[in-house]
């Protein structure tokens, strides 16, 4: 390495430095492809430009051949393409995937950094909140506030992301508690910064990981629970889902029809294993604790 | 270190009045009237309200809350809207199913993925921790419910060795638990094993580690003699947080194989409208969560010096 390029190094905030480390890793650019045509079939979806799932296409349950593209993963009980219900599904699951850290990311931070940065009685408060709310089974939560809603895609995804802020508010409360005793924290207030310019200019930014790592995680964890949540009757009730699909397998597997099962775990294993990569990958780019090694 | 038990059991007070407060919400703005589910269509005004003042719902919401944390207090939590059963027998029995389907594969699963985490970190870099690492991420990458489907049609139902669903009470019940505990060892062994590794690596980085080395202590005493214990504290806070996902799992699970444990009442509870079964359980569940986190707390202050007791 040259002397340039290690001064231009030296200018590199961590956060650069830490993405640019990951991104020399070949089975991180290969998650991240995966993750992005994932994300490219659901927006198709959203667009309305994937193939009619409901349509019948062939004989029911007839077994997967290469003879048409929506033959390749077989048909179901309809007769319906499996490869056409798992693009479908996947539709749903980033839509899900999204929106859990969507509700639940703003969230924890906000009440993480007022509890973290205020302290006393709010601190107190907030503190309380998160206690009562981690002290009850997740899935009981989410069972509950989804009966409240309906059940349905919306209903699941606030039931997730009202609880799924809990951690992340534990993780931002503790850093800000940290932070607001440094030095450059009390020089800017020395110079006058109010409060809201002290948390989102200057301590916000050196937490940010810390968000980023847990919404890259709650991605995975908002899409294996669909799956769960559907099993137990609180999920999609409409539409396709990989949930729905799953659920329906047990029953077809003893048939010896395998194909809608094989067909749903691998579009599910590929998603989760590049965002499993990813997030172990942010974690490692990311966390200060990690960075010189 | 008296002060600070004291203190912080007095904590668990507010925290689970709390709790009783949502569950209390929660459960009375949810799903429809109980008195009618029970009645059906054909009830008369009459009818209505007797079953009303019989469960109790002709009080004003406040009352019917201090009653509640009344049934609380005294464990004593009424009587099901379904079968008329006593909770609390209802709940002990369930209770014993769910821990004897949880607690054994979790010790085991401590044990094994404790002794595979060090190995993994004392290999660290060479294949057979890139080999692990990859194929335990795989594992990870795959439903708890695709597992519970897939082993119970493969092992149960294709090679006939575990009975495909069922309970019995007492030891009879183990031959139907061997297959539920195999599939919860496979499912949490990904997600412990890798923490485990990095929490070890966490703690080789470190300077008493260098110092141990550098005096001449070999790769095995400095893992087993310094890194074990040292990563002990987050290990320990990791296991308990784990926990509430025992309960998830344990939903699932009994539903999946009819296994009459809590999660399989619950789940039946939420289908039927029965409230007391719901509220009660809900309850009893987060009061034995917060015991565990409470004594986390107390076993973390004794053993780690470096906890303050303010």
């Amino acid at each position: 390495m040259t002397s340039v390029t290690a001064s231009q190094e030296v200018h590199r905030t961590p956060l650069q430095r830490g993405l640019r480390q990951m991104l020399r890793r070949k089975v991180v650019v290969f998650s991240l492809f995966v993750l992005a045509l994932y994300v490219l079939v659901a927006l198709a979806g959203i667009f309305n430009l994937l193939p009619d799932y409901q349509e019948r296409i062939g004989t029911g349950y007839s077994p997967p051949t290469t003879e048409r593209l929506a033959l390749i993963l077989g048909t179901d009980v309809f007769g319906r393409s499996v490869l056409y219900k798992i693009l479908a599904g996947t539709e749903t699951a980033m839509l899900i995937g999204a929106m859990v850290p969507l509700i639940a990311v703003p969230i924890g931070v906000a009440l993480g950094a007022i509890a973290g940065y205020y302290g006393g009685k709010i601190d107190a408060l907030i503190v309380w909140l998160f206690s009562v709310i981690s002290s009850l089974p997740y899935i009981l939560i989410v069972l509950a506030i989804s009966f409240v809603l309906g059940k349905g895609l919306i209903a699941i995804c606030v039931a997730m992301g009202l609880v799924g802020w809990v951690g992340l508010c534990r993780l931002v409360r503790a850093e800000l508690i940290k932070h607001r005793e440094r030095e450059y924290v009390l020089s800017s207030r020395l110079l006058g910064a109010s409060d809201a310019a002290l948390i989102f200019k200057h301590i916000l930014p050196n937490v940010v990981h810390v968000a980023i790592i847990t919404a890259s995680l709650q991605v995975l964890g908002a899409i294996k629970s669909e799956v769960i949540l559907t099993y137990l009757g609180v999920g999609i009730q409409d539409g396709a889902s990989w949930g729905t699909m799953i659920s329906d397998a047990a029953g077809e597997l003893v048939q010896s029809i395998w194909w809608p099962l094989a067909g749903v775990v691998l579009a599910m294993f590929f998603v989760i294993y590049a965002l499993n990569v990813l997030g172990d990958a942010l974690r490692d780019a990311l966390d200060p604790k990690l960075l010189d090694r | 270190m008296l002060a600070y038990a004291v203190r912080r059991v007095l904590y668990t007070i507010p925290v689970l009045l709390g709790v009783a407060a949502l569950v209390f919400l929660l459960f009375h703005s949810v799903g429809e009237d109980p008195v009618r589910v029970a009645l059906g269509t054909h009830a008369t005004p009459e009818s209505i309200a007797e079953l009303r003042a019989q469960w109790g719902l002709d009080k004003p919401l406040a009352l019917q809350f201090v009653d509640f944390l009344g049934q609380i207090v005294t464990f004593d939590y009424g009587e099901s809207y379904n079968s008329g059963e006593q909770l609390s027998a209802m709940f002990a029995q369930g209770a014993a199913v769910s821990l004897w389907l949880t607690v054994p594969p979790f010790l085991i699963g401590l044990v094994i993925n404790l002794v595979f985490g060090l190995l993994v970190a004392y290999y660290r870099g060479t294949w057979f921790d890139r080999l692990s690492t990859g194929v335990l991420i795989m594992t990870m990458s795959i439903s708890y419910l695709v597992y519970i489907i897939g082993f119970q049609y493969f092992f149960a139902y294709r090679l006939e060795l575990f009975p495909i669903n069922g309970y019995e009470h007492g030891l009879a019940g183990v031959k139907y638990l061997l297959l539920p505990w195999i599939i919860i060892l496979t499912v949490t062994a990904g997600e412990d094993v890798r923490m485990y590794r990095t929490m070890f690596l966490d703690e080789t980085q470190a300077d008493y580690v260098r110092t141990a080395r550098a005096k001449g202590v070999g790769e095995p005493g400095v893992l087993l003699g310094h890194v074990l214990q040292n990563a002990l504290i987050p290990i320990v806070t990791y296991t308990m947080v784990a926990v509430p996902f025992l309960v998830m799992g344990a939903f699932l699970m009994e539903r999946y194989f009819s296994l009459p444990g809590v999660g399989d009442l619950m789940i039946t509870a939420i289908n039927n409208g029965d409230f007391p079964v719901l509220k009660g359980l809900t309850m009893v569940i987060a009061i034995a969560y917060s015991a565990m986190v409470l004594l986390t707390d107390l076993v973390y202050a004794w053993v780690d010096p470096r906890v303050s007791l303010r």
